[in-house]
């Protein structure tokens, strides 16, 4: 790119973020709505940092007791077994089908991990101005958008195990108090990753270029 | 030099660029930060529109067939997705059969639902300016409508309940894995900037009026 190359809000334009459209609103303080969608138009997502760190530390208080609560009872002849996340893994492993295993793994303990550091990492960067690997830390927001949703496989494994094994006095399966909050950190991580605004890493580049 | 085209700002980074007219099956990428800014289908609302008709028949399919049955000690067992939520509400986790239930049954409901009202708006132009709300609402029900991880989770619970019982796929699990496929398809064809052409503008009530 040229040394010409601006960003909208540079040039006194904001982008819906619901079609797209360029406008170039009349107050900057209030951008107003979208003339063509009628969307709420902002120059950045909304307090982005403030929200986004907000829901990063509520999803990684309720990461720990999803990591230590059972997220499954299962009843045989009246006999009471506990599985967490990492002992669904583990039987997983055991019974020999080591990819599952791997690929649970991944979704439920590393993937929720990752974000949580992710989220935390670009939101330090954004607040401390950097402008190194403006491109890596773009692709590692959208890889933790993209990810996401993923960490929900081991809810709904759960779900369908407790539906499907219900043989009572023989055996059934109940959800442990794990589920939720290993579901809540789903949503809030989630969440997180949609009230982040990744313009925010290009902008300290261009508050240092008008600082010049 | 002047650039044919309109000129949009990156959504990920905001940079201002000319974006060229596209040809069909061609996508702009950003310069700066490598974000996919626009692609062009060749038929950007005939062919979503028809994809959009199947996933719902498949929908209701995966939603009212049994996912996977169980066969231990003479006795035998089945259940559906609305069976699964419902089961996790009766054993007292109510929190999380409302997040399964959104995210297996209304999420990818209610996108559908949007998506084909939306389509079907803009097939005669112009559209009234409140199909742009409907297309807004199919675009934030999106990330929560995740029938590729289901598909996956029953898979995994197919797996682990092998172990104990004898256990046969049911016709829902492969309506599931249809939606999977209906969805990337809806997501490849579809053009968002085509449906924002054929809408009329809301114009600019409450912009110059302050």
């Amino acid at each position: 790119m040229t040394a010409t190359a601006q960003t909208a809000a540079e040039a006194g334009l904001v982008s819906c973020e619901t079609c797209a459209l360029l406008s170039r609103p009349v107050e900057a303080a209030e951008p107003g709505h979208c003339r063509r969608c009628g969307a709420k138009l902002e120059w950045r997502r909304h307090h982005s940092i403030q929200y986004t760190w907000a829901l990063v530390v509520a999803a990684a208080i309720c990461y720990i007791p999803a990591n230590i609560l059972p997220v499954l009872n299962t009843t045989t002849l009246g006999s009471t077994d506990s599985d967490t996340i990492m002992g669904g893994v583990a039987l997983l492993y055991t019974t020999g089908s080591w990819p599952l295993a791997l690929i649970v793994l991944i979704a439920s303990v590393m993937v929720p991990l990752g974000k949580l550091i992710a989220l935390s990492y670009l939101l330090i960067s954004v607040q401390r101005g950097s402008i190194q690997s403006n491109r890596d830390r773009t692709r590692l927001y959208r890889l933790v958008e993209i990810i996401g949703r993923w960490s929900m496989l081991d809810v709904f494994v759960d779900t369908f195990t407790v539906a499907l094994i219900q043989l009572q006095p023989l055996m059934s399966v109940e959800p442990g108090p794990g589920v939720l909050f290993f579901a809540a950190v789903v949503v809030l991580t989630m969440i997180a990753a949609e009230s982040f605004d990744p313009r925010l890493i290009w902008d300290s580049e261009a508050i240092r270029r008008f600082d010049d | 030099m002047t650039h044919p085209g309109e000129i949009v700002a990156c959504p990920e980074c905001d940079l201002l660029q000319h974006l060229p007219e596209l040809e069909a099956g061609t996508k702009a990428r950003c310069p700066r930060c490598g974000n996919t800014i626009a692609s062009r289908a060749s038929e950007p609302i005939d062919v979503p529109l028809a994809l959009t008709l199947a996933a719902a028949v498949v929908f209701i399919i995966a939603n009212t067939t049994p996912l996977m049955g169980l066969s231990a000690v003479g006795r035998h067992a089945s259940t559906t997705i609305p069976g699964g939520a419902l089961e996790m509400w009766r054993q007292g986790e109510m929190v999380t059969a409302v997040i399964v239930a959104f995210c297996a049954i209304i999420a990818p409901g209610s996108y559908i639902l949007f998506m084909l009202a939306t389509l079907l708006a803009v097939k005669r132009p112009p559209a009234p300016h409140w199909v742009g709300e409907l297309l807004r609402w199919a675009d934030s029900m999106q990330p929560w409508s995740m029938s590729e991880v289901m598909i996956l989770g029953i898979l995994v619970a197919l797996v682990k309940i092998a172990e104990l019982a004898t256990v046969e796929p049911g016709i829902g699990m492969y309506a599931v894995g249809g939606l999977v496929v209906l969805f990337t398809a809806i997501m490849i064809t579809f053009d968002p900037r085509e449906v924002w052409k054929r809408i009329e503008w809301t114009d600019d009530v409450g912009e110059t009026v302050r």
